[in-house]
């Protein structure tokens, strides 16, 4: 942490432009990135560039704490959050292009380049002084100053975040919470299940005499046909990840899982 | 020269970003997501406006907006996760039981 204060320090003015103008423009690239984005894990990976940016500019602002609390709580845990959300509701689950609200879209926009226009304004008018004079406050005592404010004039704020935070993870354990309804399957009861549904073997593996066997790849049937059951519910729900029936037929095919079992 | 002013700049435009994504998704976690935007450019100003008055008070603030948004997320996705376990979808138009 010392070694990245001392190189926010000593960098020359036009060292600091230049950074700045990258990170600003990286940041929101990628902002606008996660606006447009379709799958919600591009956004989360977009969102995850902008954090680290920010992150950056706090160390160029002064505030080496807040940048590593910034990588470490955001980049770290919350984004970490929106990923495991993110494979428990559904990897599959793109946006939908149809509007609701007819003109939704158009107006969106609009009503954020007004929001644009309205701050733009407010900031131009308003007095932004230059940077106050660089003391120890935003350098190497950074951390022991916060800490001074924290535990005297802002204690209390900080106790009740501690009592918000109880309550948060409280209310997480309560909310993810799933009481079980019918009592837990025994491997009998499982058995008896996959009799009755017909399907008594397993699933077919994905990829087996096809052209290779990647988990994307269905297997191949005897007649040269598709299997679409040996491709996971969940790859296939991504999108059209899945080939068309090779053109060749039910001959070639057969070729291909020939030399196929020769590689293996 | 970079000044304060560059930075509030900065966190103006990621601020309106994050709104417009708010009003356009229809993804309940990218609209989370969105929101995130707009937490952290606003914790931006707080941190330039600190380096311009010299103090750390705005330092401080924006350490508890974390530690709020932090709470806010972990809340807010448990009740997106109960709410596509009883009707699978994470849609924002899909969630309108109450609107009659």
């Amino acid at each position: 942490m010392n070694h990245a204060i001392v190189l926010a320090g000593s960098a020359t003015e036009t060292t600091r432009l230049v950074g700045f103008w990258i990170l600003a423009i990286v940041a929101v690239a990628a902002a606008l990135g996660m606006v447009l984005a379709r799958k919600a894990v591009h956004c989360a990976v977009l969102l995850a560039v902008v954090m680290l940016c920010l992150a950056i500019l706090y160390l160029m602002l002064g505030a080496p704490f807040l940048a590593l609390v910034q990588i470490i709580v955001y980049t770290g845990a919350v984004l970490m959050l929106f990923l495991f959300v993110l494979m428990i509701v559904g990897i599959s689950a793109a946006d939908s292009v149809i509007e609701t609200i007819r003109g939704q879209r158009l107006w969106a926009t609009l009503g954020g380049i007004a929001m644009l226009v309205l701050l733009s304004l407010v900031i131009g008018h308003a007095v932004i002084g230059p940077a106050a004079p660089s003391t120890a406050k935003f350098g190497d005592a950074n951390v022991t100053s916060l800490a001074r404010l924290i535990f005297t004039r802002y204690l209390y704020p900080f106790e009740i975040t501690s009592a918000l935070l109880i309550t948060a993870a409280l209310g997480a354990m309560v909310l993810a919470h799933r009481e079980r309804l019918k009592p837990k399957p025994t491997q009998r009861d499982l058995a008896a299940q996959r009799v009755a549904s017909g399907r008594p073997t397993p699933l077919p593996g994905p990829g087996t005499y096809a052209q290779h066997n990647a988990v994307d790849m269905p297997a191949l049937l005897p007649d040269g046909t598709q299997s679409e059951l040996s491709v996971s519910q969940v790859i296939s729900g991504r999108g059209p990840s899945v080939p068309a029936p090779l053109p060749g037929g039910p001959g070639a095919p057969a070729t291909n899982g020939d030399s196929q079992a020769g590689d293996q | 020269m970079v000044t304060p002013a560059h930075f509030i700049a900065l966190s103006v435009i990621l601020f309106v970003i994050g709104a417009v994504g708010v009003l356009v998704r229809r993804n309940a976690i990218v609209v989370f997501m969105s929101i995130e935007l707009m937490l952290n450019a606003a914790n931006l100003a707080f941190v330039a406006f600190s380096r311009m008055h010299g103090g750390l008070d705005g330092q401080v603030i924006a350490f508890f907006v974390m530690v709020v948004a932090a709470a806010e997320v972990v809340v807010g996705l448990a009740i997106l996760t109960a709410i596509f376990r009883s009707r699978r979808s994470a849609s924002v138009d899909d969630a309108n039981l109450m609107k009659y």
